[in-house]
C-alpha cells in the first residue's frame, strides 16, 4: 500500500511539462496542433496566461518572436512536419536573441510518417537547424521527473541566454498516462528576462563577459530598440561583414557554449569496475534503465549514462565515455543519430547501438546487445 | 504640427527616384501629424530594398524574414496589447506575395497594426522577378515578354478579409494623410503604395507611366474601407489553475495481491470505449496500491478502425512503459482481432480473453471466450471486459473498479449491476 502522504495521480507527461513551463516563467503559448503534441496544446489552453491558436507553424514562430520582442516568454509544441516549417524562423529568433521554448515531440518519419508512432529521429534536424552550424541549446526528457525539471530548465536557459531552446520528447512520453507521485517534485522558481537599466544609449547586442546582452522590450519609451535577423552590429543595425558584426555573430555560438555547464543535465549511474556503458536519451532511457537493472541482476557490470542536455554536447559525456571499453548507445532511430554526434561517422572500436523504428526499444534488446560482447 | 523627428538626417538608402524614399518621408509626416512619440512606434520591416530603411528610423525597429514581417508584427501587436502603440509594417509586393496568409490572417483577426505595401510590381532586391502583384503586360528583367495574368488586388482581398482601413495611393507627392488615417484606425489597416522601381521596372518598360499602369490594370486608387474595424484582444487569463492539484489525487484504499507486473492489452474498435475502459482499469489499480501505466494505440483517424490500449499493473515501480508480450490479451471486436493477431500469435503463455463471436486466432495463450459484445452491447463491450478480467484474474478488489466507475459520468448511462454479472 502506498504511503498516504504521497500525492498520487494518473497523469501524462504533457500535463507535467505544461505546468513546469508556466511555473518557470513562460507566459505565452502559441501553437498549431499536431499529433502527438496535441495534449500540450490542450493543456496550454487551460494553463498559460495567454494562449493563441496560430493558423500554421511559420506564423506560430513569428508570433512567438513578436511576443518575445514585446517582453514575453513564449512556448510552442510541435512535431517534425511543424518543426521543419519553423526552421527559418527559429534561426531568426536565435539571431534576434529571443527567449522561447520549442517542444519537439518526435514521431515516426520521414515526411508525415505516422503521427501516432513515437520516434527519436529528429536530433539531426535540430542539430542542423541553423545555417552556419550554430547551436541551439537542446534538452530531452527521459522520464516523468524530467518532464518537470528539464522543462523548467529549458525555460530558464532560454531566458538566461536570450535564445530559443529546443525540448525534445516523443509520443510515448507525452501521451502515456502513468501513476505518478508529485510530492517530491522540487519547487520551480520563476525567472524573468534581465533588462537593461542604464541611462545612456542602449545597445541591444552589446554584451559583457557573460556574452549575453541585456534585453529591453519595445513596450518602453526610454531607449530605442533595434532588433534584426540580419548580420548586425551591437546597435542592431544591419551590416555586411564588419569585424564588429562578425564578432557579434560569433558571440551567438560562444554564449551558448560558455554557459553549457550551467545547463548540463544528465544521470550517470556508475558501477565501479564496469567496462561497459549504456548511453541513452529521451524515451529509450526507460528501457535502458530497466535493462541495466536486469543486467546487474544477471551479474553483468554495467554503467548507465542518460543524456538530458543533448546540444551542444557537454564535454563531460566525452570524458565519461572515454573511460569505457564498450559503449552501447540506445536510441529509437535507424542510424544512431546521437551515437554519430558523439563518435562521428567513423565510430570507435567497442561502440555499437541498439536502434529501431516504429516501436519502443525493448529492455531485452539492450540486454542482448550488452551480453553479445561477452 | 510638432517637430518630432522620426528619421535621421542621413540620406535614405535607396536608388535615386525610388518611391520607397517617399514612403519613409510620408510615414514621418503622418506620425508627426498624429503627434506620436517615436518610441511609441515599432517599425517592422520585411526583406527587400524597403527593409534597409530601418537604420534611418528613430522608432523601435525590427527587421525579420522575407514575407514574414506581417506575422512578426502581429505577434508584437498582440504582445504589446496596447492600441496606443503604432505597429507599422513595411513590406514589398514580393514580401506580401510570400506572406499572403499573414496579411489575410492579420486582417481577419484585426491586430492593431498597419501594413504599408511598397508595390513596385516586382521583387526589387533580388533582381526583378515578377511577383503575384505584377499586372498583365508588365515586363520585368526575368519576364521580358511581360506578365500574362493580372496581379492581385490586395486592397479587395484585405476588405474581404475584414481589414478596418484599406487604401490604395499612387506613391508620388504627399500622401501622409492617408497613412495617418491608417495609423490612427483601430485594428488592422493596409495602405498599398503604387511605385515603379527605376532600376528594374523602368528599364524593362521604357517610357511607362505609373498612373497608366495602375489604370490599365483596373486597380482603383481610393479608400476601400474606412470603417471602425474590430481590434484584436489578447486572451489573457490571470491566475490560471495549476494542472497538478488535489482534484487529481487518488488515495489508495484497497489492496492488490498480485506479486509481479501484469501487462494487459485491450484491443477493440474505435468508439467502443477501449481507452476509457483501460483508464478505469489503471486508475482502479492505483486505488488498489499498484503502480500503473496506460498507453493508447489507434490509427490517425481516431474515429474508425481499431483502438487498443496497453495497461501495466505492477506492485513495483514501472520503468519501461512499452508493451512487450501481454500477460492478458483482451479482444472485443473484429478490428481488435486484426490489430492483435500478431500479438496473439507470439504469446506462448498467458490468457486470451476473446469475444465469443470472433474466430480464435493462432496463439499459445489459454483461450477464454466470453460474450463481451452480447452482454451489454458493443459500445460497452470493453468496459464490461475489464470488469470481467479484474474479477476472474483477481487483479485487485472489484470494489476499486466500482468506485472508479461510479465517480465517472458514464455511470449514469450504464448500471453498475449489469457490469457485475460474471
Ligand atoms: S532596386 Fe528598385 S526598389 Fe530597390 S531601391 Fe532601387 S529603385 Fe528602389
Amino acid at each position: 500500500m502506498h504511503d498516504n502522504k504521497k500525492n498520487l495521480a494518473f497523469i501524462d507527461g504533457s500535463r507535467l511539462i505544461t505546468e513546469a513551463l508556466v511555473r518557470a516563467g513562460a507566459d505565452t503559448f502559441v501553437g498549431y496542433p499536431i499529433t502527438p503534441a496535441n495534449l500540450l496544446y490542450l493543456y496550454a489552453t487551460k494553463r498559460f496566461p495567454t494562449m493563441l491558436a496560430a493558423p500554421d507553424e511559420i506564423t506560430t514562430l513569428q508570433w512567438m518572436s513578436g511576443f518575445a520582442i514585446s517582453g514575453h516568454v513564449p512556448v510552442t509544441a510541435t512535431s517534425f512536419p511543424g518543426y521543419a516549417l519553423m526552421v527559418e524562423s527559429i534561426g531568426m529568433a536565435a539571431m534576434m536573441e529571443l527567449p522561447m521554448v520549442i517542444i519537439l515531440v518526435q514521431r515516426l518519419g520521414p515526411a508525415t510518417g505516422t503521427a501516432t508512432r513515437g520516434a527519436q529521429g529528429d536530433l539531426n534536424v535540430v542539430f542542423g537547424t541553423m545555417s552556419g552550424g550554430y547551436s541551439l541549446p537542446t534538452f530531452s526528457i527521459s522520464n516523468y521527473h524530467d518532464c518537470w525539471e528539464v522543462s523548467a530548465k529549458a525555460v530558464h536557459t532560454a531566458i538566461e541566454l536570450r535564445t530559443p531552446v529546443v525540448l525534445l520528447t516523443s509520443k510515448e512520453m507525452v501521451m502515456t498516462q502513468q501513476s505518478f507521485d508529485w510530492s517530491d517534485l522540487p519547487e520551480i522558481a520563476p525567472k524573468k528576462v534581465k533588462q537593461f537599466e542604464g541611462e545612456g544609449q542602449y545597445f541591444p547586442y552589446k554584451a559583457d563577459e557573460s556574452l549575453v546582452s541585456d534585453f529591453l522590450p519595445v513596450s518602453q519609451n526610454k531607449h530605442q530598440v533595434r532588433i534584426t535577423a540580419s548580420t548586425h552590429d551591437t546597435r542592431g543595425i544591419l551590416q555586411n561583414s564588419t569585424p564588429e558584426a562578425i564578432n557579434n555573430t560569433k558571440r551567438l555560438e560562444e554564449k551558448v557554449n560558455k554557459h553549457l555547464d550551467s545547463y548540463t543535465l544528465y544521470d550517470f549511474d556508475e558501477q565501479e569496475g564496469a567496462e561497459t556503458l549504456v548511453v541513452s536519451w529521451d524515451i529509450s532511457s526507460l528501457a535502458s534503465r530497466e535493462a541495466v537493472v536486469e543486467l546487474r541482476n544477471k551479474g553483468k557490470m554495467v554503467s548507465l549514462l542518460i543524456a538530458k542536455t543533448l546540444l551542444p554536447i557537454p564535454k563531460v559525456y566525452i570524458d565519461i565515455i572515454q573511460r569505457y571499453k564498450k559503449v552501447v548507445v540506445v536510441e529509437e532511430n535507424l542510424k544512431g543519430q546521437f551515437r554519430q554526434l558523439l563518435f562521428g561517422a567513423a565510430g570507435r572500436e567497442g561502440v555499437t547501438g541498439v536502434n529501431g523504428i516504429a516501436k519502443m526499444i525493448n529492455p531485452s534488446e539492450i540486454v542482448e546487445e550488452v551480453m553479445r560482447y561477452e | 504640427m510638432n517637430s518630432k523627428n522620426f528619421l535621421t538626417d542621413s540620406q535614405l538608402p535607396f536608388c535615386k527616384g525610388c518611391g520607397h524614399a517617399l514612403v519613409a518621408k510620408n510615414t514621418e509626416k503622418a506620425l508627426q501629424k498624429l503627434n506620436v512619440d517615436p518610441l511609441d512606434v515599432v517599425l517592422v520591416t520585411d526583406i527587400g530594398c524597403h527593409g534597409i530603411v530601418d537604420k534611418s528610423f528613430l522608432t523601435h525597429t525590427v527587421h525579420g524574414l522575407h514575407g514574414r514581417s506581417s506575422a512578426l508584427a502581429a505577434g508584437i501587436a498582440a504582445g504589446l496589447n496596447n492600441p496606443g502603440k503604432k505597429v507599422i509594417v513595411f513590406t514589398g509586393d514580393g514580401g506580401a506575395t510570400i506572406g499572403m496568409q499573414h496579411l489575410i490572417g492579420g486582417a481577419h483577426l484585426g491586430f492593431d497594426m498597419t501594413v504599408v505595401v511598397h508595390n513596385n510590381m516586382l521583387y526589387g532586391m533580388t533582381g526583378g522577378q515578377p511577383s503575384e502583384f505584377t499586372p498583365c503586360g508588365f515586363k520585368t528583367p526575368t519576364l521580358p515578354e511581360g506578365s500574362s495574368k493580372e496581379g492581385y488586388d490586395i486592397c479587395e482581398l484585405m476588405v474581404a478579409a475584414g481589414a478596418s482601413y484599406v487604401e490604395r495611393v499612387i506613391g508620388i507627392g504627399d500622401y501622409s494623410d492617408s497613412l495617418a488615417k491608417a495609423f490612427s484606425s483601430s485594428g488592422f489597416s493596409l495602405v498599398e503604395v503604387m511605385e515603379i522601381c527605376p532600376s528594374y521596372g523602368v528599364k524593362s518598360n521604357p517610357g511607362i507611366k505609373l498612373s497608366q499602369v495602375v489604370e490599365n490594370a483596373g486597380w482603383n486608387v481610393k479608400v476601400f474601407a474606412d470603417g471602425k474595424g474590430h481590434s484584436f484582444k489578447k486572451p489573457l487569463k490571470e491566475n490560471t489553475e495549476s494542472l497538478i492539484s488535489e482534484k487529481l489525487e487518488i488515495k489508495p484504499k484497497y489492496q492488490s495481491e498480485i506479486k509481479k507486473p501484469v501487462s494487459i492489452l485491450i484491443s477493440g474498435s474505435a468508439g467502443e470505449g477501449v481507452q476509457s475502459a483501460a483508464e478505469f482499469l489503471a486508475k482502479a489499480g492505483i486505488l488498489s496500491g499498484l503502480n500503473t501505466t496506460k498507453k493508447g494505440s489507434y490509427p490517425v483517424t481516431v474515429g474508425v478502425g481499431f483502438s487498443a490500449s496497453d495497461v501495466i499493473l505492477s506492485p513495483k515501480p514501472i520503468l519501461f512503459t512499452g508493451s512487450t508480450n501481454p500477460d492478458i490479451l483482451v479482444i472485443t471486436s473484429a478490428d481488435g482481432l486484426n490489430f492483435a493477431r500478431n500479438t496473439a500469435a507470439k504469446m506462448t503463455s498467458g490468457k486470451l480473453y476473446i469475444d465469443d463471436s470472433l474466430d480464435v486466432p493462432e496463439t499459445g495463450a489459454q483461450v477464454i471466450r466470453v460474450p463481451f459484445r452480447e452482454k451489454l452491447g458493443a459500445r460497452t463491450s470493453s468496459l464490461y471486459a475489464v470488469f470481467y478480467i479484474v474479477h476472474h484474474e483477481k487483479l485487485f478488489p472489484i470494489d476499486a473498479m466500482k468506485e472508479v466507475f461510479l465517480s465517472n459520468k458514464i455511470s449514469k448511462k450504464v448500471s453498475i449491476e449489469s457490469l457485475l454479472q460474471f
